[in-house]
C-alpha cells in the first residue's frame, strides 16, 4: 500500500515538472507535430482495422440475439451505433492504444534514461520532463479524440458492409436504426473520455519510462508496468466518467 | 572555481561520500581519480546536481549551488558542459542536431549562425563531414568528440567529463585527453574529469584528487603523485606491472 502511495506521489511530482511552460515554444511546437505523427497518425491503420471488424461483429451478434418478433430489426443499427459510440470507440480503442503507444513511450524514455540522455538534458539546463513528456501528452490528448470519431464512423461502416453483403439485416433497417433517437451529447461524452484516457496513457507510460533504472530488462519491465497501470486507470476512469457524465 | 564543502551522500543507508571537501581550480584540468566503486562518479554527479547530497555545500564561484531554486539551477546549468561516459548523444538526432541542440533551446540565433557555430565546434574537436550522420554510425572516439563539441557549444564556464577514456584505445584516449586540456586553456574554464586512467593523470592532471572509500585521501599535482607516501594512493597508482617496473627502474 505504501508503495502505491509513493508511486502516486512520485507521479504527481513528475506532472508538476511536466505541466510547465516549455523552455522554448518553437521547439515545443516542432516536437508537437512529430508527436502527432507518432502517437496519433501512426495508429490510424490499427484503429481502422479493429473498428471495422468490431462494427461488423456487433451487427451480426445483435441480429442473432434479437429473437423476439416484437423487437424491430432497426434496433440492430441502433445497438451498433450506441455500442460503438458509448464504449468501443473510446474505451476499447484506448486500451488498444495503451498497448501500442504506451509501450513505445515507456521504452523510448526508459532507454534515454539508462543511456544518460536525460541526464544530458538536465545538465544543459533543460527541464527534461517537460521537454520529453509534454509534447506527447498534448499531441495525444488533442489529436486522439479524432481517432475515436474515426473509429465510430468506420465501425458503423463495418456494420453497413454486413447489411450490404449478407442477408443478416437489410440496409434499410440498419440505416433506420442508425438514425433512431440519436443524442449528440454522446459524441461529447466519447470525446471527453478519449481525451482523458490519452492523458492517462501518455503520462503514466512516460512516468514509468522516466524513472526506469538498470538495463534493458528493466526498461522492458517499466514498459509492461506502464501498460498494466494505464489499462487499470482507464477502466477506473471509464467508470467514474460514465457515472459523472451520463 | 568549484568548491565542495563537507559533502555527504548515501544510498539506502550506505554511505558513498563522507565529509568530502575539495576545491577545483579555474583554468585547470582537475582530475578525480580512484578505484571502481570508490565514489568518484557519485562525487562528480553530486557536483553537477544529478544527485542531491545529504549534507554539505557546493559552490560555483560565488553561487551556493545547493541552495539554488529549480529555476536558478536551470540557469546555472546553461553554463555547464558535460561529457558522459557513454557519450549520451541523442540517438534520434544527427551529429549536427546534437551539437545544435543547446543553441536551439537557449539562443535566438538564425539557422545560418547555428550551423556556423556547429561547424566551428566540430572543427575544434577535429571532426569533418559527419554532420548528417547519426550517433550509431560513429566510432566510440568520434562519439566522445561529438559529446565534447556539444558540451562546448555555448561556451560553458565549467566542463565535467565522466570517464572520457572508457572503452577507447590508448592512442584515441590521448587524443581525447589533449583535446579536453586544450579546450580548458583556450576557453579558460574549470574542468573536472573523473577517471581511473593513470595515463590521463600523467598527461593532463594539473590538479589530482584521490578518492578512496568515499573519502578524499589525497590531493596534489601529477608530479607529486609519484612521490607520495600515501599507501592507498600508491596501491592505486602502482597497480599495473608497467608502473611497478618503471618505479623499480627509477623512471
Amino acid at each position: 500500500m505504501r508503495k502505491i502511495f509513493t508511486l502516486v506521489g512520485q507521479y504527481f511530482l513528475l506532472m508538476e515538472k511536466v505541466l510547465k511552460k516549455p523552455d522554448n515554444s518553437t521547439v515545443f511546437w516542432k516536437q508537437f507535430v512529430q508527436e502527432v505523427e507518432k502517437v496519433g497518425l501512426s495508429s490510424v491503420p490499427i484503429v481502422a482495422i479493429v473498428s471495422i471488424f468490431i462494427g461488423a461483429v456487433i451487427t451480426i451478434q445483435t441480429t442473432y440475439n434479437i429473437t423476439s418478433p416484437f423487437i424491430p430489426k432497426a434496433y440492430v443499427g441502433f445497438m451498433t451505433r450506441e455500442t460503438m459510440l458509448l464504449e468501443f470507440s473510446s474505451t476499447m480503442i484506448a486500451l488498444v492504444l495503451a498497448g501500442k503507444i504506451g509501450s513505445s513511450i515507456a521504452s523510448e524514455i526508459g532507454t534515454m534514461r539508462i543511456t544518460e540522455q536525460i541526464d544530458a538534458l538536465e545538465i544543459m539546463g533543460v527541464n527534461s520532463a517537460n521537454y520529453l513528456i509534454l509534447p506527447k501528452i498534448v499531441a495525444a490528448t488533442l489529436f486522439n479524440p479524432l481517432l475515436m470519431l474515426m473509429s465510430f464512423i468506420i465501425g458503423l461502416c463495418g456494420g453497413g458492409l454486413i447489411a450490404l453483403t449478407t442477408d443478416v439485416i437489410t440496409p434499410a433497417d440498419y440505416i433506420e436504426g442508425l438514425r433512431m433517437e440519436f443524442k449528440p451529447f454522446y459524441i461529447v461524452y466519447g470525446v471527453i473520455k478519449m481525451a482523458t484516457f490519452n492523458f492517462i496513457i501518455t503520462s503514466i507510460s512516460a512516468f514509468y519510462g522516466y524513472y526506469a533504472s538498470g538495463g534493458s530488462r528493466n526498461v522492458g519491465q517499466s514498459a509492461t508496468n506502464g501498460i498494466v497501470s494505464c489499462s487499470l486507470c482507464i477502466l477506473i476512469f471509464n467508470l467514474v466518467l460514465t457515472h459523472v457524465l451520463l | 572555481m568549484i568548491k565542495a564543502v563537507n559533502l555527504y551522500k548515501s544510498f539506502e543507508g550506505n554511505p558513498v561520500l563522507q565529509d568530502v571537501s575539495v576545491v577545483f581550480d579555474d583554468n585547470k584540468t582537475n582530475l578525480i581519480i580512484g578505484a571502481s566503486g570508490s565514489g568518484k562518479t557519485v562525487l562528480l554527479k553530486s557536483l553537477v546536481g544529478l544527485h542531491d547530497v545529504d549534507a554539505g555545500e557546493i559552490w560555483f564561484d560565488d553561487q551556493l549551488y545547493t541552495a539554488l531554486s529549480f529555476e536558478q539551477k536551470k540557469h546555472l546549468r546553461q553554463q555547464i558542459g558535460m561529457l558522459f561516459q557513454g557519450g549520451a548523444l541523442f540517438d534520434f538526432a544527427t551529429v549536427e542536431e546534437n551539437v545544435m541542440f543547446p543553441m536551439d533551446m537557449f539562443t535566438n540565433w538564425s539557422l545560418e549562425e547555428k550551423r556556423e557555430r556547429v561547424n566551428s565546434c566540430l572543427q575544434r574537436v577535429r571532426l569533418e563531414n559527419v554532420n548528417r550522420l547519426y550517433p550509431s554510425s560513429l566510432s566510440g572516439g568520434m562519439q566522445k568528440r561529438v559529446g565534447i563539441a556539444r558540451a562546448i557549444a555555448l561556451n560553458p564556464r565549467y566542463l565535467f567529463c565522466d570517464e572520457p577514456n572508457s572503452g577507447l584505445d590508448p592512442l584515441t584516449s590521448i587524443v581525447i585527453d589533449n583535446l579536453i586540456h586544450e579546450i580548458t586553456h583556450d576557453l579558460m574554464i574549470t574542468t573536472i574529469i573523473n577517471t581511473h586512467d593513470m595515463n590521463s593523470v600523467m598527461e593532463i592532471g594539473e590538479k589530482v584528487v584521490f578518492i578512496h572509500e568515499g573519502m578524499k585521501y589525497w590531493e596534489g599535482s601529477k608530479e607529486e603523485i609519484l612521490h607520495t607516501d600515501n599507501e592507498a594512493l600508491n596501491r592505486f597508482v602502482f597497480a599495473s606491472n608497467m608502473a611497478k617496473r618503471l618505479l623499480n627502474t627509477g623512471h
